[in-house]
């Protein structure tokens, strides 16, 4: 049993960091806006939709022959990021100023319709164009490097781990270090004193969504490159779970969200391994979820702030 | 020449009618002080200036031009540092931070660097803090950091919200001397106090607020002399 565990280890921290991402997202809007954005699931879903055609079109055309893979998914990335980058942005125009200074359930209620706009018309736009909503992204990594005798690590899921610490690094020091990230902390802090240091809380909020956004997109390119196989309700439970790591983080909190992210993505791939195992098969892989979140409940109940926020007073 | 001036201004809480047609002018180079008891409408009459609550009805102009209806961002832009009550710096944001937010309109670095030794020269004890997090600090160094940070973006004027409030003896004294050395340097104030007193000793002209209106404006020192002003605020 024991000699599967670098395997489910990495297994683990590929989809660990892909929460980790996701879940950046819903933290930074969480932070300044207080609102829940559940349609940031499907813009993630989104961002794998705009990355699998761009693969596509270009392998139909001929473009991807003889490229370098790296190049190729650079290039995609950079397209899926600028484009749901936008969509986020929209989507905050659209969907949430208006309803800025309205009850929380409101926005919330707003981003549930969203949520399911993007998945009927992603849905709609492949049928019409493809005849089928399920796609399979081409293929740019195929190898893995064995480490050692004991593991081998697909060349894609070190892709995906590599490409998301650069996206955490990034964000990090555009948050602590350049004047607009500061403000954007400032902006979470207090709106109307931000707004009296001459800050444009509009435009502050917009470069969150633009961030969070094709953060999120950028991790659905890495999904279908990892998975294969995409379909329009992949943000669904994905989008779920970066939440809980979000919550499990300590909502709001930059780190929380990371750290949460990676925890949950191994206490899942851990239980999926090791809990038929363990319990003679009562329990099989297919708990692994009820696991996680089990761990999400005991979190919650005895630190409600999650593992790294501040417990906040109320605001009056 | 009048800096900034208010006409007939109304301003609305929810249904409460907070400012009743209020009119004031500060002047460019003047220490002017506003004073009244909690609930007078000191804070509304700031607040309506830099547009976080809006004139419903009157005009507030600021250097020649009608700010009545611009966005606070913009308001701030054109050169008022609103000091608001409470201090309201930014509490996880380091001392630098705050004043680094204090300069966001200014993109020059060179500039800003300056900005900050002059914060520091001062308020030294700011420079001790410089890294640690603004919430951390005791309220008056929360107070230094908030002028501070106000200052920052080189303002044509500056508003301080109850500057003193909850601050010890000590410290208010120390606040008040640099609203005189600011004034000698040219900075003009608008000050908003419960301590009339203080408030009008360092002030050049005064006015009396009372439930949203003026009912008294002369200079300082008459002010502070009026029967009617020391029994009801310098009791």
């Amino acid at each position: 049993m024991i000699n599967i565990l670098p395997q489910v280890l990495v297994d683990g921290l590929t989809l660990g960091f892909m929460y980790a991402v996701v879940a950046l997202g819903y933290t930074m809007v969480y932070g300044i806006l207080e609102i829940i954005n559940f349609a940031h699931g499907d813009i993630f879903m989104v961002g794998a939709f705009i990355g699998t055609e761009v693969l596509l079109i270009s392998d139909a055309l001929g473009a991807l022959e003889g490229m370098n893979p790296f190049v190729a998914l650079f290039i995609t990335l950079i397209i899926a990021m600028v484009l749901t980058g936008a969509l986020g942005v929209g989507i905050e125009r659209v969907a949430y100023r208006p309803l800025r200074g309205a009850p929380r359930l409101v926005p919330l209620i707003s981003a549930i319709g969203v949520s399911f706009l993007l998945q009927d018309l992603v849905r709609f736009t492949e049928a019409l164009a493809r005849n089928e909503f399920y796609l399979n992204s081409p293929a740019l990594f195929t190898g893995s490097i064995p480490l050692g005798s004991i593991a081998t690590i697909p060349t894609k899921g070190l892709i995906v781990i590599v490409i998301a610490i650069v996206m955490m690094i990034a964000l990090t020091l555009f948050v602590n270090k350049t004047k607009w990230g500061i403000a954007m902390r400032a902006v979470a802090q207090d709106q109307s004193t931000a707004s009296l240091m001459t800050i444009n809380v509009n435009k502050v909020i917009m470069l969150t969504f633009l961030i969070g956004s094709s953060l999120g997109g950028a991790t659905g390119v890495l999904f279908a490159q990892n998975y294969g196989t995409i379909d329009p309700y992949i943000g669904f439970i994905l989008g779920l779970k970066a939440f809980t790591a979000a919550v499990l983080g300590g909502i709001g909190n930059l780190r929380g969200a990371m750290i949460g992210g990676v925890l949950l993505g191994l206490l899942e791939s851990l239980s999926g391994a090791f809990m038929g195992p363990l319990t003679n098969g009562a329990f099989g892989a297919e708990y692994k979820d009820v696991f996680a979140f089990s761990i999400l409940i005991l979190v919650l109940l005895f630190k409600p702030e999650g593992l790294f926020g501040e417990a906040v007073k109320e605001k009056v | 020449m009048a800096l900034l001036e208010l006409t007939n201004v109304h301003t609305y809480y929810g249904g409460i009618h907070a400012l009743k047609g209020l009119s004031m002018t500060v002047n460019e180079g003047e220490v002017v002080t506003l004073i009244g008891s909690n609930g007078a409408g000191k804070s509304t009459t700031l607040k309506t200036i830099c547009a976080q609550t809006r004139a419903k009805e009157g005009k507030v102009i600021f250097n020649g031009k009608d700010i009545t209806q611009m966005r606070t961002h913009d308001i701030a832009l054109a050169g008022i540092a609103h000091v608001p009550e409470g201090r309201r710096i930014f509490p996880k944001l380091t001392v630098r931070e705050n004043l680094e937010m204090g300069a966001f309109s200014v993109s020059d670095k060179k500039v800003i660097e300056e900005g900050i030794e002059r914060a520091f020269a001062y308020f030294p004890r700011l420079k001790e803090r410089v890294s640690q997090k603004g919430g951390t600090m005791s309220g008056g160094e929360q107070q230094m950091l908030a002028i501070a940070r106000g200052l920052m973006m080189k303002p044509k004027i500056l508003m301080l919200d109850e500057p003193s409030m909850g601050l010890a003896p000590i410290l208010v004294e120390q606040i008040f001397e640099i609203v005189t050395e600011l004034n000698k340097e040219g900075m003009t104030i608008l000050l908003v106090e419960q301590n009339a007193n203080q408030a009008l000793s360092v002030a050049h002209r005064g006015y009396v607020i009372q439930t949203g209106e003026i009912i008294l404006k002369d200079d300082a020192q008459t002010l502070l002399m009026n029967p009617q002003v020391r029994e009801a605020y310098l009791a």
